[in-house]
């Protein structure tokens, strides 16, 4: 396993505009700095419409910046087209929605696999074992033939959380994985991510609102119109 | 390829009634294009086997005879008022090398040198107008069979022997064995013994024609030595007409193919062909739309599901392939039950139908329908594919 100080991420100067060239041009970040480590157990809260989805999305790689840098495990990220940041997305990150959005139309196992058929294909027998076992160790191993519809909204979330970290990713990035999850479900939920962060040392940054969530993390980034505001290390007793 | 596959499969399968709707659509579009094509082609097969199976593929004949005229002295100014000759009944020059030069004509199948002319058929004191048809049998029998025809009696030219059509028998009351006089007006007259008498379903034929053999048709006609006509079939029917013009190049004669003496029937063979083109090129381009906007409402329904996969590493390429694979899949089963359905209604019309013919279907028009199908498939899939390539990740993912 990696060094638990190794950076997965840098941010320099990165923003982000859209409608660029239009008269609605709008710039949502402002020039953000931000370098998250292997071993990074993070929370991002901020307002509706700080820009936190903007730059969840920007780091993901779904959507480009319009200037500054983004390195991902050290590679510059800005030059390049959209099959590598594809592929750099699907092997190096993983992605947590706050509505689960699994495919109906797969399993709950071939969805977990899904990342990993979409870089290689059909699935070897040890991705398979794999995806069994990431889903046994979200408690789901018996459930692993159903279809996202025969699962409850909190099945369905940690089917979500195995699917993120079937590529082994460096990073995991989640937008509000128990906005709307009882709070019980909730907190197993997190237990997941904190677990998944020490086990398989890869950083988590969560998007949320809520308070007792962001409270549990390592570090705070508080982002307030498009720019971070603080950035609060906590010490857990 | 793998992905695709499987991701095109199950959004067909989750989609049961969409999908099962479009293929019928497609099935019913095959089907129908299946059967026309079969429907159209019969038909005109057996018109063309109907037309041709009671004449040559190409008459040949010796040309017309015209007025020839001195060139006038010079600087003289001529007004001609010129009468067409008549154009008697006379023999190809050379027939015999003519012959010879046209079973070497690898186009060709056979050849059939005959002494042809108008005569009076006469029993008792009933006339019947006649053609006398002088044959060298073994050789017209390749071009027209007409053995298989014989009601009564056999065919037998030759020795003052002669064969019949029933028409004719019937008018003169005719027997097998019975003796009829005949004269084409050249002074001489002779009886003969009818031997055969046939019925090729034609009333002009069969109330017409009087088979002779050669040297009694000559001497009849007054043309000793003579053939009037080569009858000539090719390999290819429908090459007629070239072979017809290379004949008249090679041996200077007049060479007429049917399809220049049943330019009627071809043209109506060709518009029929064409109307039929058109109803089936329709009927393939509201196939098209039909998987296309099938298409363009799965990938509206499908936006975050895309939005997921994109997010989880799938390329724009696989996205596109997903649906164009859709489309090829809309194509190739719906033209298969289409294709059948459309072989079941002409076994159906060859078994309830009128059964004035048979229709035959040949597994090349199933195989090009298929293919066809499939092609108009991904074609028309390409739209919505390159729709579904394009959605950009964060926005598809926001759709509920």
């Amino acid at each position: 396993m990696s060094e638990p100080g190794q950076e997965v991420l840098r941010l320099e100067g990165l923003r982000k505009s859209y409608n660029v060239g239009m008269p609605t041009e709008v710039e949502v970040l402002h020039g953000i700095d931000l370098r998250l480590a292997r071993s990074d157990f993070t929370a991002l809260i901020g307002a509706s419409g700080s820009g936190k989805s903007t730059l969840l999305n920007v780091i993901g790689l779904l959507d480009p910046p319009t200037a500054g840098e983004l390195y991902l495990l050290g590679e510059p990220t800005r030059g390049m087209d959209d099959a590598r940041r594809t592929a750099l997305r699907g092997s190096a990150i993983g992605f947590v929605f706050q509505f689960h959005h699994l495919i109906q139309a797969f399993t709950a196992l071939e969805n977990v696999l899904m990342p990993l058929m979409a870089a290689r294909g059909k699935p070897r027998r040890e991705d398979i074992e794999m995806a069994q076992a990431l889903l046994a160790e979200v408690g789901l191993d018996k459930l692993a033939g159903r279809k996202p519809d025969q699962l409850s909204g909190g099945q369905q979330q940690r089917v979500a959380i195995a699917r993120a970290l079937v590529t082994r990713p460096a990073l995991l990035l989640a937008d509000e994985p128990t906005g709307n999850l009882d709070s019980r479900t909730a907190a197993d939920v997190f237990a997941l991510f904190r677990r998944f962060n020490r086990k398989f040392g890869c950083a988590v940054l969560l998007v949320t609102h809520d308070a007792r969530l962001s409270d549990a993390c390592d570090r705070t980034l508080t982002l307030a119109d498009g720019l971070i505001v603080s950035d609060q290390a906590l010490v857990h007793g | 390829m793998w992905l695709e596959w499987t991701i095109a499969t199950r959004f067909l399968r989750e989609g049961r009634a969409q999908t099962a709707l479009i293929m019928i659509g497609v099935a019913v579009g095959v089907s129908v294009i299946v059967f026309l094509s079969a429907l159209i082609n019969g038909l005109q097969d057996n018109i063309i086997e109907r037309t041709l199976g009671t004449q040559a593929h190409i008459k040949v004949e010796a040309p017309d005879e015209v007025n020839r005229l001195l060139p006038p002295a010079g600087g003289a100014v001529q007004l001609v008022l010129e009468d067409k000759r008549p154009q008697r009944l006379r023999s190809i020059n050379n027939w015999q090398q003519v012959r010879d030069t046209l079973d070497a004509l690898p186009e060709v199948t056979a050849v059939s040198p005959l002494v042809s002319g108008p005569a009076f058929a006469r029993r008792g004191s009933t006339l019947e107008s006649v053609a006398l048809m002088g044959i060298d049998e073994a050789r017209y029998q390749k071009i027209i069979p007409i053995r298989n025809d014989i009601v009564a009696g056999h065919f037998r030219v030759g020795a003052g022997d002669a064969v019949i059509g029933s028409r004719l028998a019937r008018d003169l009351g005719l027997r097998v064995g019975d003796k009829l006089r005949l004269d084409a007006g050249r002074g001489g007259d002779s009886v003969v013994n009818v031997a055969g008498i046939f019925e090729l379903g034609v009333r002009e034929l069969d109330s017409r024609y009087v088979y002779l053999d050669m040297k009694q048709a000559q001497s009849l006609l007054g043309l000793p030595g003579a053939a009037t006509v080569i009858d000539v079939t090719v390999k290819d029917i429908f090459a007629a007409d070239a072979v017809a013009r290379r004949i008249a190049r090679l041996t200077g004669q007049k060479a007429e193919s049917w399809m220049q003496t049943n330019a009627q029937l071809m043209n109506a063979l060709q518009s029929q062909s064409l109307s039929t083109r058109m109803i089936s090129l329709f009927v393939a381009v509201s196939v098209a739309f039909g998987i296309a906007s099938v298409l363009s409402v799965s990938v509206v329904q499908r936006t975050r599901e895309i939005g997921i996969l994109r997010a989880m590493g799938a390329t724009r390429r696989q996205m596109l392939r997903v649906f164009l694979l859709q489309g090829a899949l809309f194509g190739l089963a719906g033209s298969m039950v289409g294709g059948s359905a459309g072989y079941g209604l002409v076994g159906v019309f060859n078994a309830f139908g009128p059964r004035l013919f048979l229709i035959p279907v040949s597994p090349l028009l199933l195989l090009g329908a298929t293919i066809l199908a499939t092609v108009t498939g991904v074609i028309s899939a390409a739209i919505p594919a390159r729709r579904a390539a394009r959605l950009d990740p964060v926005v598809a993912t926001r759709h509920v």
